[in-house]
């Protein structure tokens, strides 16, 4: 045989799963990307008093589809005095940084992505970083003045927030003793409780950090929309866009997965070891079922007959979920596949509850100013991260060393970061009002002409 | 190539960048255009490019009849058109030396400040909206809708109203103009907390308005500021109370004032003023009374030669008309006091030393229109 096809064979045969993984997560993950924007302005719209999407299909269920579409076929415009190259290369490096980053993770104990990687979650948070390349190129590749302050902020915004969030993972991680995905999310069934209780600084810290490192509301300073029209996307349209935008919400998603498998459990459902709360494992199942038989009751109120089959649909696909999910609980010889499912269950609505969080915010608070924005990275975050590094240490040493129980041991920890906290915002006050009472700037006569166009 | 790399050079090499804001920008509500001398993010120097939106109000005026020109005025502010039309009608009728009816000026005294909510209305959801918090913007335009559905039940127009006229009112209050009202103002004490809920103590909001454009009470006198950011500096100076027209002399109510002069406390008085708007409509529609609703002008308007001055309160300032008669039916010269143009002035001495950031927000607090700087 030929030696190309032999070696094509060899390869295929050994790295088929990931290759398969890849596709997948190229195939679905925009798909994905797209109705958590739906989602979004869904939420919004009913924070808001309106209704949101209604025009593209039922409840607008096709807008992200129209929206995909109309981006692929709109003009592609690249600025005259754009480095072609690289503002061609810059929005591909930022998605692809995001996608590749998914390949890590996994979505419930089966449902491992490509594979447990020994160093998992480092390669998870490393990857993504790399995202930061793409906005960075992006804004300087435009060669204009909003897109190279954007990038700019970005660039300083990404650096402090990446510290202030790598240092609370360290404090997850010293409780895990691992990187590995699986074993952190094991370590966790061992403790018996969620990382998030015995460290909770560490997880509002990683929870403002992500917010941060995502670029959203009330940290979207790099594509502020009032200040600097888009940021480093300003030059930016159709498909290139699509791309910085698809990135960004991957990049939710990883970072939701990320949180949700070091502190809020993975795929460990409430209580793992407490046995009267068995009757946890009928939750999925029952879940979607009401959920299904929610959909039935609404699809008697539609106006419109398409509205009526639609709900009839999700309905239905509802009903399927949940018999997937329902019939191993019943079934003895599918008991096996009860973890797996409910795992990926637990482990997606953990994710959707902190992307939730994510977007709340995002519609509650006004944005942060740049000075501010770096005065609670270095000043609050990054200190308070690393006196709950050397606290969770210690709570470490006083369990392994000395015997003490855990959460008596833990207790100590929360309060001297929390005291320090308290400490570093004092400190801010006390900064701020220094500064509110410095004299104002010096005065500079103004040359310009003001009537000169 | 080479062009390129002269490009970057004056691009990073510069000590500093002039970015142009505007005329096209999410923020400069409209068509303002800002050139920033930045060095980094700190703004070193402003310069207002003002005119996109240049319609020559004030020539228009001598080539029309009095009567004629007053659909114009409303299109200076457009989002508070009323008030437009209460300066412009007291002016000419002071020309004229007449007087509108009681009922036409309790009447035209409600109107006015149902406006005034409404315009500080847009004003709070915009200027939430640049300083990056997207939801009271749709609070303010639900509740905004409300006074406009009142407009237009009053006069079929939504936005450019024309709904005074000289001498009085053309159209009588429609049947439950009270009972609307009445409505909109039980309605607006609660809604106006959701605001307050969201903003007033939020830490990001004080931490993006304190200490941010401070404008102190000489500087606003020199600049020759008006309106909110004129009484945010602690200077008590109300058209209504000071010279009251209409029939403010009437109603009890209080004049909201500021102690920094900042971007808070310029938030913390148009807050304040809403809810006095909303005391004054509720005293209003308790004791509306009878009587006929225009005074005695005549199809034909000659006044006197002459010239007058008349001022109101408009919501973003003092509004001011400056009307030259030559004894015919149009006109000699108009020319108008625009409270945003004056307050526009004062961009450069709150910007200089702020991040571009907080040019935002400074344009968002000064409230100017548009249509109301360039006419």
């Amino acid at each position: 045989m030929n030696p190309i096809i032999h070696a094509v064979l060899a390869f295929l045969q050994t790295w088929w799963v990931e290759l398969v993984c890849g596709v997948v997560i190229v195939a679905v993950v925009p798909l994905v990307a797209g109705y958590l924007v739906l989602l979004e302005r869904k939420l919004m719209a009913d924070m808001q008093a309106r209704l949101g999407p209604m025009r593209v299909g039922p409840h607008g269920l096709l807008q992200p589809i129209a929206d995909a579409l109309k981006l692929l076929i709109k003009e592609d415009i690249i600025p005259d005095h754009a480095d072609k190259m690289i503002f061609w290369l810059a929005p591909v490096a930022s998605m692809t940084a995001a996608l590749t980053a998914m390949g890590g993770i996994a979505f419930g104990p089966s449902f491992l992505v490509a594979r447990d990687i020994n160093v998992g979650l480092l390669f998870v948070v490393g990857v993504s970083s790399m995202g930061l390349l793409g906005i960075m190129l992006g804004g300087w590749a435009s060669n204009s003045h909003y897109s190279i302050m954007g990038s700019l902020r970005s660039t300083a915004q990404l650096v402090s927030y990446e510290t202030a969030g790598g240092l609370a993972l360290i404090s997850g991680l010293l409780l895990a003793g691992t990187l590995k995905i699986r074993a952190i999310v094991d370590a966790q069934e061992q403790y018996g409780v969620w990382f998030v209780f015995l460290v909770p600084v560490a997880f509002f810290i990683y929870l403002v950090a992500s917010i941060a490192e995502t670029n959203r509301a009330p940290f979207d300073l790099p594509e502020a929309e009032s200040e600097l029209v888009a940021g480093y996307m300003t030059e930016y349209s159709g498909f290139r866009w699509a791309c910085y935008f698809l990135g960004e919400y991957a990049n939710m998603i990883v970072v939701g997965a990320v949180a949700t498998t070091l502190f809020l459990g993975g795929w460990l459902r409430p209580f793992p070891h407490v046995r009267w709360m068995n009757w946890l494992d009928a939750v999925p199942a029952v879940f979607t079922a009401a959920v299904g038989a929610y959909c039935v009751y609404r699809a008697g109120k539609q106006p419109v007959r398409v509205q009526v089959w639609f709900m009839w649909g999700v309905a239905l696909t509802c009903f399927a979920v949940a018999l997937i999910l329902g019939v191993p609980l019943l079934v003895a010889p599918l008991k096996f596949m009860v973890p797996g499912l409910n795992g990926a269950f637990w482990f997606l609505l953990k994710i959707s509850a902190y992307i939730y969080v994510f977007m709340w915010l995002r519609f509650t608070l006004p944005r942060y100013r740049f000075d501010q924005l770096m005065h609670l990275g270095w000043y609050i975050l990054i200190p308070l991260a690393i006196v709950n590094v050397l606290a969770v240490g210690m709570a470490m040493i006083l369990e392994m060393q000395y015997g003490w129980n855990r959460w008596l041991a833990m207790l100590p920890t929360t309060m001297i970061t929390l005291a320090a906290a308290l400490y570093l915002l004092y400190l801010n006050d006390k900064r701020a009002a220094a500064a509110s009472s410095a004299a104002p700037p010096p005065e500079e006569p103004s040359t310009g002409d003001s009537y000169a166009g | 190539m080479q062009d390129d790399a002269a490009q970057n050079q004056t691009l990073l090499g510069a000590d500093e960048l002039v970015l142009n804001m505007g005329p096209q920008h999410p923020s400069t509500h409209g068509v303002l255009r800002v050139k920033l001398k930045l060095d980094g993010e700190r703004v070193r120097g402003t310069e207002c490019v003002i005119g996109y939106l240049h319609r020559g109000v004030e020539k228009i005026a001598e080539n029309r009849t009095y009567q004629q020109f007053a659909p114009y005025v409303d299109r200076m502010d457009y989002v508070a058109a009323v008030s437009n039309g209460l300066g412009y009608c007291e002016a000419v009728e002071k020309l004229l030396n007449v007087e509108a009816p009681p009922r036409a000026k309790v009447i035209r005294t409600i109107m006015t400040e149902l406006q005034r909510i409404a315009s500080h209305l847009v004003w709070l959801g915009t200027h939430a909206l640049d300083i990056g918090a997207l939801t009271p913007l749709f609070y303010c335009f639900r509740e905004r809708e409300e006074i406009l559905k009142i407009f237009e039940k009053y006069c079929g127009a939504r936005l450019t109203t024309h709904a005074f006229r000289i001498g009085g009112l053309q159209y009588e209050a429609y049947d439950s103009f009270e009972k609307d009202v009445e409505r909109f103002c039980k309605d607006f004490e609660r809604r106006i907390q959701e605001y307050v809920d969201l903003l007033t103590g939020n830490s990001i909001w004080i931490g993006r308005t304190r200490n941010v454009g401070v404008l102190s009470a000489e500087d606003c006198i020199a600049l020759g500021a008006s309106g909110p950011v004129l009484r945010a500096s602690g200077v008590k100076w109300d058209l209504r109370k000071a010279q009251p027209y209409a029939a403010y002399d009437q109603y009890k109510f209080e004049i909201p004032v500021g102690t920094n002069g900042d971007t808070y406390d310029r938030y913390m008085v148009r807050m304040e003023e809403m809810r006095q708007s909303r005391l004054i409509c509720l005293q209003a529609i308790e004791n509306i009374p009878a009587g006929p609703i225009l005074g005695k002008v005549g199809k034909v308007l000659k006044p006197p030669a002459g010239e007058i001055y008349h001022s109101i309160e408009a919501p973003k300032g003092i509004l001011g008309y400056y009307i030259v008669s030559d004894g015919t039916t149009q006109p000699y010269r108009v020319r108008i006091r625009p409270p945003s143009f004056i307050n526009l002035q004062a961009l450069d001495k709150m910007a200089r030393g702020h991040l571009v950031a907080d040019v935002v927000a400074i344009i968002g607090t000064l409230d100017i229109v548009l249509g109301e700087v360039d006419r």
